[in-house]
């Protein structure tokens, strides 16, 4: 750690630490419930303890991304942070909303309230007030970030992610747009769900990455920053327009259909080019990092996000095939490892490599990072495999067959009961994880006697 | 650093291009969706309410409608259909209010939907909505009555 001002990283981990494990408390509890139905329905309905899940996620995530960015611009912009005073106002807004979004759905308050109560679309069911509190947030944070990388070095990486977290803010704003044609609803809803996470999510992603190979790899900047190019213009020029795979069965005209077929189709090269990009750097970089975590976390984030976004996004994105596919559990089996592998890998990623330094403890043991490792990514492959044969059969029996939907369902308890197995050992690593990173423990293994870091 | 700035500018202009293509679009969808994919004469004040309690309520966490939601539950798209809302309005109205007036249904092994106590009034509402949004034009979705 170079800046003081990095410091407030740690804070935006610690909290986003946190709502990971109360997301993935969540799931587990979600998942109990499709294998045993009546736990809990009358005290908390699945609807709220879906809300809690999906919600926490989003937020543990985006604070992740914050917290990387005051990490790395610092680094990146070679001074320190304009403001911490902002930045920790900033953290302060979104956990107060956070904890009054997790209130209101828990005990159901303000229900129907304009500006209090919940608002019923998916993901985006934060009460209005939160909403606005996110998106001051967001503007503090746009604001001393921008006014940090102005005042510096401008680099690639830094503009990278600026230009993902604007358009994260930007796009943000279609939340508040709630027409009552539902089509048009459905439509500016996808404005926000599908260009943050097939969209700017993955500038962001990308400027991560390129940043961890670029410190744990010692290759050369301009190769890095070169890459980082190509990637994000693959991801724009074939996400942007693929956000038509969304549009074929919500009331939008046929063209989509086409439109998105073939630009989702090319959705998957930009992830294919971050696992070429990732084994690349490693490879030819030569420098044995002693944070061997932190490269097993970017090179598998890569990995899942070509499996989980690219391969699992492909299988069913085509029309002819989504026309039987579309809102089955299929849609379930990609959403998690997209996610997971994406997302939740780059953010784990950042924070393995950032808090050695952060806690002023490097090199440290990661040996148990290193098992959390394995056991999330095997649970969380082995629940996508669960959920795509589950998806598989219930496409078949609902969608060509004509079969009513909870004869369905009843069939596939054997893999939901498969799935909750795997959500719970998925918990474990999580929890692991977060142990691993937060409470200091002595080495255990001798640390490489090549290059210290950078 | 010359292919660097020329892979820069490759992302600044494209990306702009397929924006500025992709917004195109979407007006032209907008338009379509207002007036040609539904009917928004038939957007009455009580299918906008029967929207605002479907979100109130967040019935999306449990079902899905047009095939976006949670996968809990079943399709509500074509629910008005499946209940016979096309042969017979009024029989396909009660037996809906009734399925809603009557849950949880306790059954142990089975799915639970809250009670969420909604008026005579409401639950028309809530009907109505769901009526309007089997009319809309989906391209030919869901491929059967099942949802």
């Amino acid at each position: 750690m170079k800046y003081q001002s990095q410091k407030i990283a740690i804070a935006y981990f610690a909290v986003a630490m946190a709502l990971f494990a109360v997301q993935v408390l969540g799931g587990l509890l979600a998942g109990f419930i499709y294998v045993f139905p009546n736990f809990l329905a009358d005290l908390v309905p699945f609807s709220v303890v879906r809300m809690v899940h999906t919600n926490a996620l989003v937020v543990w995530l985006i604070l992740g991304f914050f917290g990387a960015a005051y990490y790395l611009v610092p680094e990146e912009a070679e001074r320190e942070i304009y403001s911490p005073k902002i930045a920790y106002l900033q953290l302060i807004i979104l956990t107060v909303g956070t904890l009054g979004a997790v209130i209101t759905y828990v005990f159901n308050l303000f229900e129907g309230n304009v500006v209090l109560g919940l608002q019923g679309r998916e993901f985006l069911e934060q009460p209005l007030w939160v909403k606005l509190g996110i998106i001051v947030a967001a503007l503090l944070f746009l604001f001393n970030i921008s006014m940090t990388v102005l005042k510096g070095r401008k680099t690639a990486i830094t503009n990278v992610l600026l230009l993902g977290l604007w358009g994260i803010a930007i796009f943000f704003l279609f939340s508040l747009y709630v027409p009552d044609n539902l089509v048009l609803d459905k439509m500016y809803w996808w404005y926000v769900v599908h260009l943050w996470v097939e969209g700017v999510w993955e500038l962001v992603m990308a400027s991560i990455l390129a940043f961890l190979l670029l410190k744990l790899t010692g290759v050369d900047r301009e190769v890095v920053e070169k890459w980082v190019y190509v990637i994000v213009a693959l991801a724009l020029f074939s996400g942007v327009l693929g956000t038509g795979h969304h549009y074929y069965w919500i009331g939008t005209p046929k063209y989509w259909t086409w439109i998105g077929s073939i630009f989702s189709a090319m959705e998957v090269v930009p992830f294919f080019a971050m696992v070429v990009f990732a084994f690349t750097m490693v490879w030819k970089g030569g420098r044995n990092h002693p944070n061997r975590a932190a490269v097993l976390w970017a090179l598998g984030s890569a990995v899942m996000a070509f499996f989980g976004a690219g391969v699992w996004g492909f299988l069913h994105t085509l029309h002819g095939i989504n026309f039987f596919t579309h809102g089955t559990q299929i849609t379930a089996a990609h959403g998690h490892l997209a996610f997971f592998g994406a997302y939740v890998s780059i953010n784990l990623a950042i924070i393995t490599y950032s808090i050695p330094y952060l806690l002023k403890r490097e090199p440290y043991n990661q040996v148990l990072n290193m098992v959390s490792f394995w056991i999330m990514n095997s649970a969380m492959a082995f629940m996508t495999v669960v959920l795509t044969f589950a998806g598989v059969i219930q496409t078949h029996l609902q969608r060509v067959n004509g079969d009513y939907f909870m004869d369905v369902q009843d069939q596939l308890s054997l893999f939901y009961a498969m799935r909750f197995g795997a959500g719970a050992i998925f918990v474990i690593g999580a929890l692991l994880f977060i142990y691993a990173i937060f409470v200091p423990r002595k080495e255990l293994i001798s640390a490489p006697s090549t290059a210290p870091a950078e | 650093m010359h292919t660097k700035s020329a892979a820069r500018n490759i992302f600044y202009g494209g990306s702009l291009f397929f924006l500025l293509i992709f917004f195109g679009l979407t007006a032209h969808s907008h338009y379509y969706a207002k007036n040609v994919s539904t009917d928004e004469t038939t957007l009455t004040e009580s299918v906008a309410h029967g929207k605002k309690i479907w979100e109130d309520k967040s019935c999306v966490n449990c079902h899905t409608i047009l095939g976006e939601g949670a996968y809990f539950a079943p399709e509500l798209g074509n629910v008005w259909i499946r209940f016979g809302g096309n042969d017979d309005e009024e029989g396909a109205r009660e037996a809906l209010k009734d399925w809603m007036k009557n849950q949880p249904s306790g059954i142990e092994g089975r799915r639970q939907m809250p009670q969420f106590n909604l008026t005579e009034a409401e639950l028309d509402n809530l009907v109505d909505f769901l009526k309007w949004v089997s009319t809309i034009d989906t391209n030919g979705w869901p491929p059967n009555e099942a949802g």
